[in-house]
């Protein structure tokens, strides 16, 4: 028995398999259980949660960036739009080779070789589904040209976007300002949440100063997106069972600015090839009509986006055409301030309308052998204050300077507007200078150096010395002198829109403290003084102005750069053109009730009456008559 | 043998009409079985479409898939059990060559060495499935049933050396479904309930021990299944989108094509190992209890084939290869579910995937030859 093998009973081994497949089954049936169960507790238990969950997954809130308000002049002229333009952008992520792309792109055409480290670290540092913007604004045929390309580059593309656009941008440059690029800078100035969508901010000039005003409210939307967070098109996969709302965001506000194109134009022509500024002003109300600074340059390309070269060019030219020659150039304004120093003197009893005083080409103070010239070498023979003006003698100045003294001189001066910001609703804006012997113990260290000395006085009252201003300033000089010493806050905004409403809101003119002379005796002599500059036979810029259909008052200045030594005579065509004498110009028309005053300065121009003066008065022709044949 | 209720159920007389019917048996093909898989890779074909997001590519792909993989069951159908008994060993040794040979010259693929090309490209562990619970019947073919220890001893060999190599690839999913299929064969071959126990107890101790020869991956998956909340965006992410997706499925679904949570790429492996998450989303808990129970019906044929095999190796491998889908089902789906840790392992016939779908249906072949292959044996 034992040697023969058990020999296999097919019936219990059936048996015994049922009973383990029986066995198998039940097990199976209480894992698919808690299968079952599990699915319960997710899908009918925890439903909710987990829908809510799903839902939270892929909803987004996405700004929507509001459409950057207009700029108009003051006849309804656009200055600043905003234009749909194409522009180049790269997907990172759907960038198989960054390197070779854009060394590609370069050797289209499309970027510069030198950008492209640039583009390098801006794909590295945001979202990799996020587009970066390759090239603002193309042209057609950069458009043309990419779009047969574009094959050959995936994850690069053409996209439409607003485009702030300056359509006279180097004839407002200064006074407009430019948008530029958002930096982190603007973020920690900015309302973050405000500009959640926005690409550009403003950064100077009108731009800048009147942001909140221009950028509007941001809108949002609720996208529906995908685990990597790029937006799905709604309309193309409905998941939108319970959206939320969204809000629309409201444009920003139209600006009516007082500036006149015409002006701009005009003074920007006018100052082509120089370095100087021309600024106008309505003395009614202080509305500003031209606010121009050369060189200018051209501010679409800050609102497109520059290479650094190209950049860095504008920054060192040496017209540095950057400068807002019109609020931050401080010049001495040489003897424009002769009208106001005139008024203070009558005020003050230091002179009166006849006395009369011999002007031999120099004069010196009692016991100095010191000579201070008059820029007649020869002198103006005997005047009085009204011939003073007309002919700008300096000596009958140097003369009653002592009588004024510089306390009154610069009571008076600030009273114009001298030395302190004028308020224009632009930041960057210098103050210039007005001396006193006051400020003078505080700019110095040295004690010696604090004291005023008489010949300070007397230098001051032909606006040279430590005397600076700006032109905005010297066109407030101006302007309060046409409006017989009312004053007014320079401003180039003069209303507001509201683009949906359509409501309008003017911004009122501002009255600044008048200047403290009330005698209209005084202010109608000096006047009639200014008036014989522009249109007497022996005014300094009776050839400025000659032949207008109108009255004008004017008075140069000349202002000296360098100090030329006791005895030396000058040849002004022997000076280096950067070493010449700035020229100054102020002016306003008509005489009575005057709609409006000018000032003009040009850099090394030589001289006030010959240089500034033309463009003053072309600038009053314009605005008074609509036209003019100069420039 | 008779028949009770259920095994009418499964028996499925009244199926095959006329000329089907006749065309089923000359093809040894068993209808309702055959009617079940149809009707889980229909199903599947309807979630994939969905899950690889209408890419047309993908979904004729794997139709092109499963045609050849059901080409390949038919072919296997035509095989009598008694010559595939025969090749067994042959093929279990050809499948160890090829599993060392992987191991030495194999194609890297997402960390694993898993491929072999010679000429179309394949993962020999996809051959174990088969070869290892065949090998296991054919040693127990013989034997006096329950098996004795010394078989015990030497089926053990037989199964963890295929198993060890596969884990070496590393391939932790599939070397445990080819060791739970071998050790299917000897659990319905009679192993006793006692040892069984037994071995349970010590798999605690045996589980540190597989801990400390786990890669690191393999642990993480293990400690994410346990919190998944610790890791949300790493290895967590998979489970928490997963139980998110089925969770706000809810009883309908959100609609076919229309979860958010799968089309919105919240979901990752959503063509693959996380399918059923799809289906869960999509066509909700509906949909998804469809899906089990024809499951269920394919597994209980299954069986059923099993009870009625005439020989002790059909009958084990039969029981064993419907017994290892259960086991691909249900891991599949509590893995996806967050039940147990992720080990990846596809939801059979639904999954995005070539080999597996084939060896699958091969296996399903060979209940399907083993059904229409028995012969009358003396009661």
């Amino acid at each position: 028995m034992s040697l023969i093998a058990p020999i296999k009973d097919h019936h219990s081994e059936a048996r015994l398999f049922v009973a383990r497949v029986i066995l198998s089954s039940v097990i199976a049936i209480i894992l698919l259980g808690t299968v079952i169960a599990r699915l319960v507790q997710l899908q009918i238990y925890d439903h909710e949660l987990f829908a809510e969950k799903s839902q939270g997954n892929r909803i987004r809130t996405e700004a929507v960036p509001p459409t950057r308000g207009l700029i108009f002049d003051r006849r309804g002229r656009v200055l600043a739009e905003n234009l749909p333009a194409y522009q180049l952008e790269l997907i990172p992520e759907q960038v198989t080779d960054l390197g070779d792309t854009l060394a590609r792109l370069a050797d289209i055409g499309m970027i510069k070789e030198e950008d492209i480290p640039r583009f390098n670290g801006l794909s590295q540092s945001g979202p990799r589904f996020k587009p970066i913007t390759l090239r603002f604004r193309l042209s057609e045929d950069e458009i043309a040209n990419f779009a047969v390309q574009r094959p050959r580059f995936p994850g690069v593309d053409l996209q439409p976007r607003l485009i702030r656009h300056y359509p006279d941008g180097e004839f407002i440059a200064h006074a407009i300002g430019y948008v530029g690029a958002l930096s982190t800078a603007d973020l920690g100035r900015l309302d973050v949440p405000e500009y959640a969508g926005t690409s550009h901010t403003g950064k100077t000039g009108v731009e800048h100063s009147y942001e909140e005003l221009l950028h509007g409210d941001v809108g949002f939307q609720q996208v529906v997106t995908n685990a990597f967070g790029r937006q799905v098109p709604v309309e193309a996969r409905d998941f939108s069972d319970a959206l939320p709302a969204s809000a629309v965001p409201k444009p920003g506000n139209n600006l009516y600015l007082s500036l006149d194109l015409d002006l701009q134009r005009l003074a920007t022509r006018a100052l082509a090839g120089k370095r100087g500024s021309v600024v106008a002003i309505d003395p009614a109300n202080g509305e500003v009509l031209a606010l121009v600074s050369a060189p200018t340059f051209d501010p679409n390309a800050f609102a497109t986006g520059m290479s650094p070269s190209e950049y860095n060019a504008l920054q060192n030219d040496e017209g540095r055409p950057l400068f807002n020659r019109a609020v931050r150039g401080t010049y001495p304004p040489g003897s424009t301030i002769k009208p106001m120093l005139s008024l203070a003197a009558l005020e003050v009893g230091a002179t009166n309308l006849t006395r009369r005083t011999v002007c031999i080409g120099w004069y010196s103070l009692p016991g100095s052998s010191h000579r201070y010239r008059d820029w007649k070498p020869q002198g103006h023979g005997e005047v009085d204050l009204h011939d003073a003006i007309s002919q700008s003698c300096d000596v009958y100045f140097y003369e009653i300077s002592r009588e004024i003294g510089i306390d009154a001189m610069h009571l008076y001066l600030d009273q114009f507007g001298l030395g302190k910001e004028s308020g224009l609703d632009m930041d960057g804006e210098s103050g210039g200078l007005n001396p006193s012997p006051e400020w003078k113990r505080q700019a110095f260290r040295e004690r010696a150096d604090q004291v005023w000395f008489p010949g300070e006085t007397i230098i001051a009252s032909i606006g040279q010395g430590y005397m600076l201003a700006t032109p905005l300033q010297l066109a407030g000089v101006a302007a309060a002198l046409g409006a017989r010493g009312k004053r007014f806050k320079p401003h180039l905004v003069a209303a507001y829109e509201d683009p949906i409403t359509g409501k309008r809101t003017l911004i009122a003119p501002e009255r600044l403290p008048s200047v403290s002379i009330e005698n209209e005796f005084y202010w109608e002599n000096v006047i009639a003084a200014m008036h014989d500059v522009m249109q007497s036979p022996t005014g300094t810029a009776r050839a400025a102005g000659a032949n207008a259909a109108y009255e004008m008052a004017g008075k140069s200045g000349t202002a000296q750069v360098f100090s030329i030594s006791q005895e030396e005579e000058y040849d002004e065509e022997e000076i280096e053109e950067r070493l010449r004498d700035h020229a100054l110009f102020i002016a306003f028309a008509p005489l009575d009730n005057p709609r409006i005053a000018v000032a003009v300065v040009v850099e090394n121009g030589s001289s006030g009456s010959r240089v500034a003066a033309p463009i003053a008065r072309a600038m009053m022709d314009q605005y008074l008559t609509g036209s003019t044949d100069a420039f | 043998m008779r028949f009770n209720d259920t095994q009418r159920l499964f028996a499925g007389k009244s199926m095959p009409i006329g000329g089907l019917g006749g065309i089923l048996q000359r093809l040894h093909l068993d209808g309702p079985l055959l009617g079940g898989l149809l009707l889980v890779s229909a199903l599947g074909l309807v979630v994939l479409y969905s899950a690889v997001a209408q890419n047309m590519d993908l979904w004729i792909q794997q139709c092109i898939r499963l045609f050849v993989a059901l080409a390949a069951m038919v072919i296997v159908a035509q095989l009598p059990p008694d010559l595939m008994r025969r090749w067994t060993p042959w093929g279990y040794l050809a499948g160890l060559f090829l599993l060392i040979l992987v191991l030495i010259t194999g194609d890297v693929g997402q960390g694993a060495r898993r491929w072999l090309d010679i000429g179309i490209r394949f993962q020999p562990s996809e051959i174990m499935k088969l070869a290892v619970p065949m090998m296991t019947a054919w040693y127990l073919h013989d034997r006096h049933l329950p098996p004795k220890f010394l078989d015990l001893v030497v089926i053990g060999v037989l199964i963890v050396v295929p198993t060890v190599l596969i884990a070496k690839q590393p391939d932790l999913g599939t070397s445990l479904l080819v060791a739970t299929a071998g050790v299917l064969v000897v659990i319905l071959a009679g192993l006793s309930i006692r040892l069984m126990l037994f071995l349970g107890v010590s798999a605690v101790p045996g589980g540190y021990l597989l801990w400390q020869f786990m890669k690191d991956y393999q642990k993480q998956r293990v400690l994410t299944l346990l919190n998944p909340d610790s890791d949300p965006l790493g290895a967590g992410y998979n489970i928490i989108q997963s139980k998110i997706a089925i969770g706000s499925g809810g009883l309908f679904g959100k609609g076919w094509m229309n979860g958010s949570q799968a089309q919105l790429e919240f979901l990752p492996e959503r063509d693959t190992d996380f399918i059923f998450a799809v289906m869960g989303e999509e066509l909700g808990m509906l949909g998804v209890l469809a899906l089990l129970g024809l499951y269920l019906f394919v597994i209980g044929r299954g069986l059923y084939i099993a009870i009625h095999a005439r020989d002790t190796y059909s009958r084990l491998l039969a029981g064993s290869i419907s017994l290892t889908f259960f086991v691909y089902v249900f891991v599949n789906t509590a893995m996806v579910t967050g039940l147990v840790p992720v080990v990846g392992v596809p939801l059979p016939l639904v999954s995005y995937g070539g080999t597996s779908m084939v060896t699958l249906l091969a296996g399903f072949g060979i209940l399907q030859s083993i059904h229409r292959h028995r012969k009358l044996l003396p009661h």
